[in-house]
């Protein structure tokens, strides 16, 4: 048994998923931007991952 | 036909409805001031960076917004300002609200943390936890210095912005706090004062209430005359200049004597007018904190075109 035609409700939920998935698209695109600007800025992007990473290593003075 | 009413009775929440829940004026205010000690803040910012963490803040907020929402609701209804509210009308659930706000809560908090640093992410959380937590859940409903110590919440926001631009926390951002901080009692005691049957049905403990009106009115005037100091301070300080200084003495002088005039009244002045001289002081007091904090941003602006402080004033004469 199908529903019938489309109910005000439905309407609304699917103004709402919209607006989420425009929301989540917006995400991806806002975490991208910042990657890129924090790779261009020169700094390190290594953190710790369970083996030694020399690269991570304090530098003696 | 089959009858709906029972699915019809528990609503759908619209977009609209779940913005409303993170109480976009008072993100407003929030995001302003941190924008304004962001840029003020000594040191380069990337501009994404900068917009990513105030979208953070934002959010950060709201969240604290709708798990105020989500614990007010049983007064929210009994009061005429706050009835209509997505949950107290019935359109977002109380679950949902806290849902929402726990969510956000922790999303917020996590992604400045990775665009700006721990420290302005660490700041976000306490101004959520201050504001759900101390304010909302222990403060509002138990004592009159509620929005006194809860005003700290509010005040929060530039030392975040700050600490996302230098990484730290200085004497500027700390008066900034203090100046927001100060503002937050006249500011809601105005409101009080035109909305006191509101929060007595609701039995929320606001000065009016505990202490009258008379009292009420003459705190108003001592925590206007608490910002000259404070104002004059930032005006001197790093973040100020002429403009700042200009605006402060134009703004204070305004707060005293609307703040002043509030003092000469009773009540049964101010219910014959309607409370027109009350809701003058409380739109006055929101022009007075966006407009100071203007300031701070032009003659941060006006110190990077004509250089610092002593020469932009020369610049200006």
């Amino acid at each position: 048994m199908s529903i019938p035609g489309t109910h005000e409700l439905h309407v609304r939920r699917g103004r709402r998923n919209a607006v989420l998935g425009l929301v989540l698209g917006g995400f991806v695109l806002l975490v991208f931007a910042i990657t890129l600007v924090k790779l261009s800025s020169g700094q390190s992007m290594e953190a710790f991952d369970h083996v030694l990473r020399p690269s991570l290593m304090e530098t003696e003075k | 036909m089959a009858d709906i009413s029972a699915i019809q009775s528990r609503a759908e929440a619209d977009v609209s409805d779940l913005l409303t829940l993170l109480k976009p004026r008072v993100m407003s205010l929030a995001v302003f001031t941190a924008a304004v000690a962001m840029f003020a803040a000594p040191g380069a910012l990337h501009p994404v960076i900068g917009f990513a963490s105030l979208l953070f803040i934002a959010i950060g907020a709201g969240a604290s917004g709708a798990l105020n929402m989500w614990w007010d609701a049983d007064i929210d209804i009994l009061m005429r300002r706050t009835r209509a509210r997505p949950v107290p009308d019935g359109r977002v659930s109380r679950q949902d609200a806290l849902m929402l706000g726990l969510w956000l809560s922790g999303f917020s908090v996590v992604m400045l943390a990775l665009t700006a640093n721990l420290l302005a992410a660490l700041l976000l959380a306490l101004t959520i936890f201050y504001y759900a937590v101390i304010y909302t859940i222990l403060l509002k409903r138990s004592t009159p210095q509620n929005i006194v110590i809860g005003g700290a919440a509010g005040a929060l926001p530039p030392i975040i912005g700050w600490a996302v631009t230098t990484g730290g926390i200085s004497v500027e951002p700390l008066a900034m706090f203090m100046l927001i901080l100060l503002w937050t009692p006249p500011h809601f005691w105005s409101l009080a004062l035109f909305s006191s049957d509101d929060y007595r049905r609701a039995g929320v403990p606001m000065l009016t209430i505990t202490h009258g009106d008379h009292a009420t009115r003459r705190w108003i005037w001592w925590y206007s005359l608490s910002l000259l100091p404070v104002s004059a301070f930032l005006a001197l300080s790093g973040v100020g200049g002429p403009l700042t200084l200009a605006a402060a003495v134009i703004l204070n002088a305004l707060m005293l004597h609307f703040a002043w005039r509030l003092r000469r009244r009773d009540a049964e002045t101010a219910e014959r007018d309607r409370w027109s001289e009350e809701r003058r002081f409380f739109r006055l007091s929101i022009l007075y904190l966006f407009a100071i904090f203007a300031a701070f941003a032009a003659d941060t602006a006006a110190g990077m075109i004509f250089g610092w402080f002593p020469l932009s004033a020369v610049a200006l004469l």
